[in-house]
């Protein structure tokens, strides 16, 4: 991993808040960790997440972790363009070399930066795999958005994708409805990272499957990390898997951030209440 | 081939108008005046000039003598009548409180303002053939009209006949959701523009003022089956003539006739997602020309489903509703499959054909990532 | 009873009445000025059933004057008989001069064929197009599509070729075959065969397209750049009628209807009808000419 200076990051994100609702001045201050609430008690509003900040370096990998509420999944939603900001910011190294606020970019630029800079893996197979489509057609829908022409070009780079992620080749043109959980997971890698994006997302991503097919899975965004260094966030309600995958951790409650560090030392010497309820109940 | 088979097709055409003319008149009965269609059909009257969108009771009974019955024939010959009529104004908004009331009914109240008026309605009949209309005469009718006079209580004539509405009531309580600021509220005209999605409110309701009875009813009937998350009831129906008035170029405001219609108001409660929220009712408006229960009551539903978040039923998606719902596109393009699609399907033969032949070459040749029986 | 003077005595020329048609040529200039890109219109009601024409009748309507000659086909047909009812209503709502011949006409309109006769800088080109929204194979509502095409996010059209191909080792799209215009929009070029698409590129003349039931107005302004969908390595081709003929005139490089006798043999023939008439009376047409139809010689 690389020095981790103030102008080689890949991605800096500062004062991050979503707000259902009409908040008031007061909204902010009258909820979070401290309230136990995300709900303000004056406006009725919700503040998914408020003031989220932190600055992820190539290569490196950031685990966000939290109990349902605490607004983690928000926090990607919004960089990944699924949810609509409330304020904040967010810049990108590879996008005009972080001069602006990428957030506010139009619709257009943002299906670029989508396409080319990025990939996501969502919880729920059916949110990133369009089940119309074959395995490859969903890969190709990928390579396609970014540019790409050629057919035979991309059944090859398809199939070295499904090879990669251990999905059968001769699957490639079915229909990700009629595979596992596990195998539909591995298809949206494939899918994710069709384009080689420097940045990817991965919200609760095994959570849905059985445990042993959780295992594969985390094995398999392991293996990829360290031979193609993507630079990734992993939100996970799980200790075990933030353990497993992430290089430095943010811990979520009510929507903020309650800590910040290396994993390895906010798992083993968690300083904030919350933080030390977690490790001590799950690890 | 060329000059002989235009003859042909223009003969062919020729040919049936004069047979669609001589199947309407084969048996030589006696010709329908328009006044009897208009007066004792007047119901098939009121929903062709509704899907018309033409207020002209002699018209619509024109166009229902010349299409031999068939509504939406008839809807859409005076549809086309419509669009050669210069437009001089757009009323003043109807005032139905003012409506000379024939029917007022409401379900959620057992005493509303003015009373539980039934008016000519055959709901509480019993829908038994009569066969003795086959051979009513006119001497038995004006016996009849003679009898029904008399009944009338002369007193009683004078007594006003507009009445305040059921959900004034509700108003004053404060149970009607208030209007919400943000909902679009332009005034479109649908004649003169393409309407496009999510369209304001007033071209939706416009667009099922005219839309075809049984489509409304379809969707409405699905809203209340399950297929939907609209519980209505008829908070208030009212059928009865209103005034119609229009600016002069000085901006005076002038009556100029008047237009029967029939009004729901149908009351749903609408569900919050926000805690401690206070309940209300919301209203779902319908309007038609002439008296039709159905479409009106029907409109007033999906005015209410059109207006829900829950995407998932059909008549809760303004697409899928407003499209399909208007009768004279609806009749033209289902109709349209008649036309010779030779071309077409040449088209597509020649793609299948191809299909087939690469499949076979194939299936001698063996590729990569072919599948065998089970599929691998 | 009303009386209307207006209709009992005589139409406006053209019957659609005069600011309404201003109203169709300032959304048809749009139309010319953004190749490809749909105009909302107002598509009023016509004397004939949605879904038979009245988008084409509105363009020939509006555009036509008192000097054009007149021509209708109907699946390449001038003798098909819906082809003859609009003829009819055109020729008595403006008294305009009807033709069959290709090369006299100054205004063609035409239900799912260009014909095979070259057409030329002052033509006008009109076709009654059913869909307008070629992304509706793969979306239904025009909420979204309309956003597509705004942002140019045409990903699942290609996707949905890509399927096409890789379950049927082919495009299996016949008719209405997808279009890329000034290299911008997706159009649907109307049901026209896949042999018409290559002269919809570079051609001489306007095209003008109106979808009435769908309130949809597009054009192609000549000489402006029409590219069927393709991928690199899979191509387009016009349909192929391995080595078959007209049976009247021998002629094999022309789109052919495929005929059964009485007696179940089967033939084929010349679609464009007053094509036919010229090939077989030795008349001179100058057919398109495109790389595909080129390829077949």
């Amino acid at each position: 991993m690389r020095n981790r200076t103030d102008d080689n990051w890949l991605l800096r994100v500062r004062h991050l808040t979503k707000i259902y609702g009409e908040p008031d001045e007061h909204t902010l201050e009258r909820t979070g960790p401290a309230h136990n609430s995300n709900i303000c008690p004056e406006t009725q509003s919700i503040v998914a997440c408020a003031e989220i900040g932190f600055d992820l370096y190539p290569g490196e990998v950031l685990g966000i972790v939290g109990e349902s509420g605490s607004g983690k999944t928000t926090v990607v939603r919004m960089l990944y363009f699924d949810v609509e900001k409330t304020s904040g910011a967010a810049w990108l190294r590879p996008y005009r070399n972080a001069a602006v606020n990428y957030l506010e970019e139009s619709n257009q630029k943002k299906r670029f930066i989508r396409n080319h800079l990025m990939g996501m893996v969502y919880q729920n197979p059916r949110d990133g795999l369009n089940f119309r489509f074959s395995s490859g057609g969903n890969i190709a829908e990928n390579l396609i958005m970014a540019g790409h022409m050629h057919v035979g070009a991309m059944r090859d780079r398809s199939s070295q994708l499904l090879i990669k992620t251990e999905v059968p080749i001769t699957r490639m043109d079915d229909q990700p409805g009629s595979f596992s959980g596990g195998m539909q997971q591995r298809v949206q890698i494939s899918k994710a990272i069709a384009n080689n994006p420097p940045l990817l997302f991965l919200d609760e991503v095994t959570s849905g499957l059985d445990v042993s097919v959780q295992a594969r899975v985390l094995d398999l965004v392991r293996e990829l990390q360290r031979e193609l260094g993507i630079a990734m966030i992993v939100v996970s309600h799980d200790l075990s898997v933030i353990r497993m995958l992430t290089d430095r951790t943010l811990v979520m409650k009510h929507g903020r951030i309650v800590e910040s560090g290396l994993t390895d030392q906010v798992l083993q010497d968690p300083q904030h209440e919350y933080t030390q309820l977690l490790v001590s109940s799950q690890l | 081939m060329g000059y002989v088979a235009v003859k042909g097709g223009s003969d062919a055409i020729h040919e049936a108008k004069k047979l669609v003319e001589f199947y309407r008149l084969k048996e030589a009965s006696s010709p329908l005046e328009i006044q009897q269609i208009r007066s004792q059909l007047r119901l098939a009257v009121d929903k062709v000039m509704g899907e018309g969108s033409l207020y002209s009771p002699e018209y619509a009974a024109i166009a229902l003598k010349q299409s031999e019955g068939e509504v939406f024939e008839a809807a859409f010959i005076l549809r086309a009548f419509r669009t050669t009529l210069r437009r001089r104004f757009y009323s003043e908004p109807l005032n139905t409180r003012e409506m000379f009331v024939k029917r007022k009914i409401s379900a959620s109240f057992r005493e509303i303002p003015g009373g539980q008026i039934l008016g000519p309605t055959r709901d509480y009949t019993q829908r038994i053939l009569d066969t003795a209309k086959a051979t009513e005469k006119i001497e038995d009718i004006k016996a009849f009209l003679e009898q029904f006079g008399a009944l009338a209580d002369k007193d009683r004539l004078q007594e006003p006949r507009s009445f305040d509405k059921v959900i004034d009531r509700l108003l004053e309580e404060g149970l009607l959701k208030p209007v919400d600021p943000r909902e679009d509220r332009t005034l479109m005209d649908i004649t003169r523009e393409a309407i496009k999605f999510p369209a304001p409110r007033s071209a939706r309701l416009q667009m099922m003022a005219r839309a075809e009875t049984g489509g409304l009813m379809t969707m409405g009937y699905s809203s209340m089956r399950g297929f939907g998350s609209v519980h209505p009831t008829v908070g208030e129906l009212r059928y009865g003539h209103v005034a119609v008035r229009v600016k002069d170029p000085s901006g005076r405001v002038r009556y100029i006739g008047h237009v029967e219609v029939t009004e729901v108001e149908m009351i749903s409660s609408v569900s919050h997602s926000k805690k401690n929220a206070i309940p209300q009712y919301t209203i779902g408006y319908g309007l038609c020309f002439g008296q039709n229960d159905t479409k009106a009551i029907c409109m007033g539903i999906l005015d209410t489903s059109m207006r829900t978040e829950d995407p998932t039923a059909p008549a809760n998606d303004q697409e899928f509703v407003l499209n399909h719902t208007e009768g004279i596109e609806g009749m033209g393009f289902t109709n349209h499959l008649k036309l010779p699609h030779y071309v077409t399907f040449q088209s597509g033969l020649s793609n299948i054909r191809e299909a087939i032949r690469r499949n076979r070459a194939k299936a001698s040749i063996g590729k990569p990532f072919a599948k065998d029986q089970s599929g691998n | 009873m009303l009386t209307n003077n207006k209709y009992s005595n005589r139409y406006n020329f053209a019957f659609i009445d005069e600011s309404t048609k201003k109203e169709i040529r300032r959304k048809l200039l749009k139309a010319v000025a953004i190749p490809g890109h749909q105009v909302p219109y107002s598509s009023p009601e016509m004397p004939i059933s949605r879904g038979w024409g009245t988008g084409g009748l509105h363009v020939t309507l509006a555009v036509i004057g008192r000097e054009d000659i007149f021509k209708i086909i109907d699946q390449g047909s001038d003798a098909s008989v819906n082809a003859c009812n609009l003829r009819e209503f055109v020729e008595t709502m403006t008294g305009v001069r009807t033709t069959f011949d290709t090369a006299e006409a100054t205004l063609i309109q035409t239900r799912h064929r260009i014909t095979e006769e070259e057409l030329q800088e002052d033509q006008i080109f009109i076709y009654q197009v059913p869909m307008p929204e070629p992304l509706r194979l793969v979306e239904p509502y025009e909420i979204k599509t309309k956003q597509m095409h705004a942002e140019g996010d045409y990903a699942k059209m290609w996707v949905y070729l890509y399927e096409s191909y890789v379950r049927y080792n082919g495009i299996m799209l016949g008719a209405d075959y997808p279009v890329k215009v000034n290299g911008r929009y997706i159009m649907a070029p109307s049901p026209i065969p896949k042999w018409d698409i290559p002269n919809l590129d570079n051609s001489k003349a306007l095209h003008l397209f109106g979808a009435g039931r769908e309130k949809r107005l597009y054009a192609v302004p000549p000489y402006c750049r029409v590219e069927p969908l393709e991928f690199e390595d899979i191509q387009f081709d016009i349909e192929h009628f391995s080595g078959k003929s007209c049976y009247r005139t021998g002629y094999q490089m022309a789109f052919l209807d495929e005929l059964y006798f009485d007696d179940y043999s089967k033939h084929f023939v010349i679609n464009d009808s007053n094509f036919m008439d010229k090939i077989s009376s030795k008349n001179f047409a100058r057919q398109h000419s495109n790389k595909y139809i080129n390829a077949l010689k």
